[in-house]
């Protein structure tokens, strides 16, 4: 299983960047051109999920941990955002029938009078920021550091993260006065005085989501023609031998989970921002499971399958689900079980062996305008 | 605590506690005795499980409907009939599943838990095409409620006893089946080293199905034996799914000692737990407590000595 | 497992249309049919609404897969049957309702997915929908940021008061007060041991419930939460016995509820006997079908509807919900909070003489509806409803014993003095 985007020590291939270019005019240009707000707004928050599966192609398709919970990074992400949306919309003017005015409406029903010390800090939103990478990154390295400094991976690693998803999801349903329980932290309006709730503010969010969401692709090709990402498809390979060679395996597990976590992470912030609410139902098992799929659709092996991954399962779900909702599910599962038997490195490796010949081939008759072409048939 | 209870109260809750501990353990290894043959024979992690202890659930309630339209005087007997034909359809689906999509799985792992999740919300929306989104009520026979009065604070209720029945039953089985049979020899074989056991003539690929297909089987009886105690919907079967898989992982792949070990583990440490605090904190703890030792000690309780 | 063999169809179906013509005079009633030329699309619809001459979208926003589909099949399927029935009966002023059916899925930003499509691309006129409060917190914004109108059925914990939702459902103190008084009066209860799934209604209600029990200067022997979907009571059943409360005030919910009333009745806690006596207000009549009736049998239920209240309207009701969707089916208190969704609403526009939300919103309290199944309800000007509170005694075929209803209506109070 090698990708050939190793097959070029520059930081893409001609191919590599054609496709990056492509992508971009389709988030930057052509979405936002053929779709009222309405249907930019979902987009925008589909593309939310493609944070995350980008993660998992850099944690799973390239370094070959498979974390079934991806939802706690991208509900920490969202958490962190919705408490300092949550503050700034629990001014004393705005809450003044509650019996505690100037703290979020969830705590005054469940009789907490005063803001807890750990909330304190996402008055600022430069906090805030940090925190939307720093505190599931963290999450993230106390779990992998627990797991990978002793060795557990694998079918074992998933289940654990799994479990971990769990307990989450018991934790803030349970903790309601202090994390809104299971109705979550609704009701978001401003951020730093600006109304997100408005179609202008939606516009200006889903290109903020799309320049981010192109931005991590970047990085993540940066590491994955690093030496690092060699290594780690090395170590997904042939683990063993890449420790023998003097490695600390362990170390690069932790880093490439902390970041998978941290792409989640904004994810989830940005997810927020533009549904105006984060709930636990986006920490649990089924949802960090669904965002597997997403990135199993686009292809474990491709940044940009991912993104399109992302995009075009959440799109099928969206207008299947309006039309048949019966029907979904069995389409659902069907994906899962296709996308693991028939074609495994899925949109992506679709692409590589049917489409890009095919292209190759056109481009070569007709050099004159390659750029439509490809556009053309990526869009389709 | 203790301070409020008589000393003859306190005797009670203690036997009252082991008891409830009891049923969950035998819930737990129910539960998590066909996975673990299953993940642990096989290396497939099979997340559709739930789905198939919720066929078995639907087959003792379609049966509960046939017996009383048809048969009413086999009524009190039901049970039993229901519990075989929950294994019986249980196997077959699992032997149908293995053959149509894990035989090409068996060197993925981790794709074998996609696809069967896939499986999982298929079988989900089957399940509420058929049976309606409501949850069904099985009716069960008379003997099979209440419980045996044994002074006035002990209650022992009727159907906890049957699960524990039935679970040493399977147990024993099971043992049986793997470590005394014939067919269970040839199962460790294949488990131990595969080429080996082809190569001295042993059919791994029927042995796989059948391993699965028994797997699956388990999970229909733990599914009609549930209806005594939980709720038969569609989505029922994602309820059991993690503290199962946590029993399993908690015990050690490979060893079904090391299952055993670990429902009886976890099931006390929550039947405790939930009586010094609120469930939803002792569920919690359980959870932590269960993944902190699997942070320490990843291989589980116990293990077979197998390096990977 | 339908039980209707052709030869009986007809006698069905002709006792069906008589139950039909009978109910007519009642619909009768509330005045002759509007005519749609009486009111000209120009002046009724002055937002951009779904209206047109002949006819009105409407949304329907319910699960339909997924684990709440469950509980919110019954709701659909009663929105379905008023909306017909107002069509039969001439629509609202004159144009016929045509609604727009969307799946929440179960899951929260879908429905404020679904509630913004419904509102910004189909522009429906009102939608009835939600069922759970994190559906109903997370489609609220929506109906306030783009002026919709939504008809919320279940009953829940209160602490909210939106103009562009009329709560149709009880909140937490129209459904606990008045059954707790009459277990304390007509039972004799002095202790009560709380146990709630562990989400905000159950915490919520059970709150306002010992904040009742202790002003009464009785005593709450133990508060329990266990996580939404857990399947082991037996450790609680240990601790109820040995605290021997006079009642269990039970709010478990979801796939819980079955395992909880199964193993309470293997533990031997026979709930006939009344020893303790258990006391609900999660389980309906749909909850009683997965959770069997010989399990919940002597069970007491504090709502406001029960299928076997005896009155003209819930019996022509009854017979019509049975006529639609067969003959099986049960109808919980949700159930009939969700009929009269479309009803209100109906009633709502007339009064107003527009589509238009702001004039329905500002016609909305005071509305009457005294075709109610449960009886007569009237719009509170918090846009919740004056319902009676009504306790039932479950019975072994999974219907409910009316035992005891108010005199007076209950006022609704989502922000309880006192309570909180």
């Amino acid at each position: 299983m090698q990708s050939p985007m190793h097959s070029d020590s520059t930081f893409f291939s001609r191919q590599g960047w054609l496709s990056f270019v492509v992508l971009a005019a389709i988030l930057l240009l052509v979405l936002p051109a053929a779709f009222d707000i309405f249907r930019l707004n979902l987009i925008g928050k589909y593309l939310t999920y493609a944070f995350v599966a980008l993660g998992l192609v850099l944690c799973w398709g390239m370094g070959g941990i498979l974390s079934l919970g991806q939802g706690i990074f991208f509900g920490l992400g969202g958490y962190c955002m919705a408490m300092f949306l949550k503050l700034e919309a629990s001014t004393p003017e705005a809450t003044k029938i509650q019996s505690t005015p100037g703290i979020p409406d969830f705590m005054d029903w469940n009789q907490l009078t005063e803001l807890p010390v750990w909330w304190q800090p996402f008055h600022s939103f430069g906090f805030t920021l940090v925190a939307i990478i720093a505190v599931p990154a963290l999450f993230a390295f106390v779990i992998g550091a627990a797991m990978f400094k002793r060795r557990v991976g694998g079918v074992y690693f998933a289940i654990i993260t799994q479990a971990v998803a769990a307990i989450m999801t018991i934790l803030i349903i349970g903790q309601q006065g202090y994390t809104g329980g299971v109705n979550g932290i609704t009701d978001l309006r401003t951020l730093l005085g600006w109304d997100i709730r408005t179609d202008d503010a939606k516009l200006i969010l889903y290109f903020v989501c799309a320049a981010l969401l192109l931005g991590c692709v970047l990085l993540a090709q940066a590491i994955n023609i690093s030496k690092f990402g060699r290594l780690l498809v090395a170590m997904r390979d042939r683990e063993d031998r890449v420790r023998f060679s003097g490695y600390d395996v362990s170390n690069f597990k932790i880093f490439i989970f902390c970041l998978a976590a941290a792409f989640s992470a904004i994810g989830g912030a940005m997810f927020t921002l533009q549904v105006g609410f984060m709930s636990p139902s986006f920490v649990g098992i089924v949802p960090s499971i669904e965002m597997v799929i997403f990135c199993a659709v686009g292809g474990r092996l491709s940044l940009f399958g991912a993104v399109y991954g992302a995009l075009i399962v959440n799109a099928a779900k969206t207008s299947f689900s309006e039309s048949f909702p019966e029907l979904w599910l069995f389409a659902m599962g069907g994906l899962f079980i296709a996308v693991v038997m028939a074609f495994p490195n899925g949109l992506a490796g679709l692409y590589r062996e049917h489409a890009e010949p095919w292209l190759r081939r056109l481009l070569k008759r007709s050099v004159a305008r390659p750029a439509v072409a490809a556009a053309a048939n990526t869009a389709n | 605590m203790i301070g409020d209870y008589t000393f003859g109260e306190f005797t009670s809750i203690l036997a009252m506690q082991g008891f409830a501990g009891l049923i969950l353990f035998s819930v737990f290894v129910l539960m998590a005795l066909g996975l673990a043959i299953i993940f642990g024979q096989m290396g497939v992690i099979n997340m559709a499980h739930g789905e198939f202890m919720i066929l078995g659930a639907y087959v003792t309630y379609i049966c509960s409907h046939i017996v009383t339209e048809y048969v009413p005087g086999l009524f009190p007997v039901y049970f039993f009939i229901a519990m075989a034909l929950a294994f019986v359809a249980a196997f077959a689906l699992g032997v149908l599943v293995e053959w149509g999509m894990i035989r090409f799985l068996y060197r993925r792992p981790l794709d074998t838990l996609l696809a069967t999740w896939g499986l999982s919300l298929i079988l989900q929306q089957v399940y509420r095409s058929v049976f309606g989104a409501r949850e069904v009520g099985v009716t069960l026979p008379d003997w099979m409620m209440g419980s045996i009065a044994l002074t006035d604070m002990i209650e022992i209720p009727i159907n906890g006893l049957f699960v524990m029945a039935l679970t040493l039953i399977v147990s024993f089985a099971v043992y049986f089946i793997l470590f005394r049979s014939a067919w269970g020899k040839q199962v460790r074989a294949v488990l131990q080293n595969r080429v080996m056991a082809g190569a001295v003539g042993i059919n791994t690929k029927r042995v796989d199905a059948l391993t699965f297909g028994l797997g699956c089987g388990i999970a229909g009886i733990a599914g009609s034996a549930f209806t005594m105690i939980g709720s038969t919907g569609p989505t029922a079967g994602q309820l059991y799914i993690v503290d199962t898989f946590l029993v399993v992982v908690f015990g050690g792949a490979g060893s079904l000692i090391g299952t055993i070990a670990s429902a009886f583990t976890i099931s006390q440490a929550q039947s405790t737990m939930e009586f010094f605090m609120s469930g939803s904190m002792a569920k919690v703890l359980t959870l932590l407590t269960v993944v902190g030792i699997l942070m320490l000690r990843p291989q589980g309780l116990f293990t077979l000595n197998i390096r990977r | 497992m339908r039980d209707d063999v052709p030869g009986n169809t007809l006698s069905v179906s002709r006792r069906t249309l008589l139950a039909g013509i009978a109910s007519l005079p009642v619909l009768a009633m509330m005045g002759q049919p509007l005519l749609a030329s009486d009111y000209p699309t120009a002046t009724v619809n002055t937002t951009g609404l779904a209206v047109t001459d002949d006819t009105v979208k409407v949304g329907i926003l319910h699960s339909v897969t997924g684990t709440m589909a469950i509980s919110e099949t019954g709701s659909v399927q009663a929105e379905k049957l008023a909306i017909e029935q107002i069509n039969a009966a001439g629509g609202v002023l004159g144009r016929k309702i045509e609604f727009i059916q969307e799946d929440g899925a179960s899951d929260w930003p879908t429905f404020a997915e679904k509630a913004k499509k419904l509102l910004v691309q189909d522009k429906a006129a009102a939608v009835f929908g939600c069922w759970t409060s994190a559906s109903r917190k997370a489609v609220l914004p929506v109906f306030e940021q783009y002026n919709g109108m939504l008809y919320y059925p279940t009953f829940y914990e209160g602490l909210e008061e939106s103009p562009n939702v009329i709560y149709t459902g009880q909140e937490a103190t129209q459904q606990i007060l008045a059954g707790i008084d009459w277990v304390v009066k007509e039972k004799g209860a002095k202790s009560f041991y709380l146990l709630g799934s562990d989400y905000i209604w159950p915490r919520t209600s059970n709150k306002i419930a010992r904040k009742h029990i202790e002003k009464l200067g009785l005593e709450v022997v133990g508060e329990e939460y266990y996580p939404l979907g857990h399947t082991q009571f037996n450790s609680v059943i240990n601790k109820i016995k040995l605290r021997k409360p006079d009642v269990i005030y039970a709010i478990v919910v979801g796939g819980s509820n079955v395992a909880f009333y199964k193993q309470l009745k293997a533990a031997g806690i026979d709930l006939a006997k009344e020893k303790p006596l258990l006391l609900t207000i999660s389980v309906t009549e749909d909850e009683i079908l997965g959770i069997g009736g010989e399990n919940m049998a002597g069970a007491y239920a504090m709502m406001k509807y029960f299928q076997s209240l005896d009155n003209d309207n819930n019996k022509a009701f009854v017979e019509a919900f049975k006529k639609m969707w067969g003959d099986n089916i049960v109808i919980g208190d949700v159930t009939q909070a969700a009929y009269l969704g479309p009803w209100l609403w109906k009633a709502a526009v007339e009064k107003a003489g527009s589509f238009d939300i702001d004039k329905v919103k500002a016609a909305s309290p005071g509305i009457e509806l005294t075709t109610a199944p449960e009886g007569y309800v009237k719009i509170h000007d918090n846009h919740h409803l004056w319902s009676k509170a009504r306790v039932g005694r479950a019975k072994l075929d999974g219907q409910y014993e009316v035992v005891y209803e108010t005199s007076d209506l209950m006022e609704p109070d989502p922000f309880p003095e006192g309570y909180q």
